[in-house]
């Protein structure tokens, strides 16, 4: 560990805003990347059983 | 020596049905693969790496600027090889995987820049200067935006599919561009700390993380691109019975 405590941690020298905008937007970023294509096969899926369900009760 | 030369797992990966079934079964491992080296990779970069004697803390910032630039450029890369494979063999996966890793190659892009950026202050005073890496990093990202807006303004999949490779190869010039820029022109960005095959400039504790953050944003990048593929590979054969059956069992389940 290269910190001795917690607050020391949070101030990362007094680099802390710099570093935890990079980390902070790169995970969302990195996040983003998953969580839309994931929303996408969802809304691709209800689309097609939506859609087979309208071909079944015709 | 008949298995080496043997190339039917090529003609193979034509096959949009096979590449369904296997990339299938390669996700879950990449994605728990880039989850923990991913995890492991952020607490020992953010925690546990000892602070730059000259930069201090600041430093840290290359665990994700440095994999994010890579990955970018890789990425544009395996653009410009799918992109050949594409125009010579007529494969369409290989249109698949250029449409699909583009908007993820950008993104990289994106994070490499921005963070760039956020170091850059502290570390030389200022945001951004129109030096050669700087500059040929955010010509990599426009070049990602062409690939994009050309595969989505042409209709006629086909034409689209072959402007889109065109694009990539010709644009692959950049690459090395950006790789030697440190080197040609005389540039703020200091020149390359990090190689996989090279004794590392830096110590161990410090390049060991950087080591696991790097697999892990290629891991990042495997398990989004099949992801990806393997949604536009179901829409683009939905019209095949194997497509339709494999709606149909994920649409029962949701019942």
């Amino acid at each position: 560990m290269s910190f001795t405590s917690f607050a020391e941690f949070l101030a990362m020298g007094t680099h802390g805003a710099y570093v935890w905008s990079s980390f902070a937007i790169s995970l969302a970023v990195l996040a983003l990347n998953v969580v839309l294509p994931l929303l996408a096969r969802r809304r691709y899926l209800q689309d097609e059983a939506r859609r087979l369900r309208r071909e079944e009760s015709q | 020596m008949s298995n080496l030369m043997n190339w039917t797992w090529f003609h193979k990966l034509g096959s949009p049905k096979w590449f369904y079934e296997i990339s299938g079964r390669w996700l879950p491992w990449l994605s728990a693969a880039a989850a923990l080296l991913l995890a492991v990779g952020l607490v020992w970069s953010l925690a546990f790496a000892p602070p730059d004697y000259q930069q201090g803390n600041s430093f840290r910032i290359i665990y994700i600027h440095v994999p994010a630039a890579f990955l970018a450029q890789s990425v544009y890369v395996m653009l410009a090889v799918a992109g050949v494979v594409g125009l010579v063999w007529k494969m369409k996966l290989a249109d698949v995987a250029v449409q699909q890793a583009a908007p993820i190659g950008a993104w990289m892009t994106v994070i490499a820049l921005v963070t760039g950026a956020i170091w850059g202050k502290p570390t030389w005073g200022t945001y951004w200067v129109w030096d050669a890496r700087l500059t040929s990093m955010l010509i990599l990202l426009f070049l990602y935006f062409g690939v994009i807006a050309l595969g989505q303004a042409i209709s006629n999949r086909d034409s689209a599919a072959k402007a889109c490779a065109v694009l990539a190869i010709v644009g692959v010039i950049n690459i090395p561009i950006i790789k030697y820029s440190v080197e040609w022109w005389n540039t703020l960005h200091q020149p390359a700390t990090f190689s996989v095959i090279e004794k590392p400039a830096m110590p161990l504790e410090m390049w060991l993380p950087l080591l696991i953050m790097v697999l892990g944003f290629y891991c990042f990048f495997g398990a989004v691109l099949l992801l990806r593929m393997r949604l536009e590979v179901l829409k683009r054969e939905a019209r095949s019975s194997w497509a339709k059956a494999e709606v149909k069992t994920h649409v029962e389940k949701s019942l």
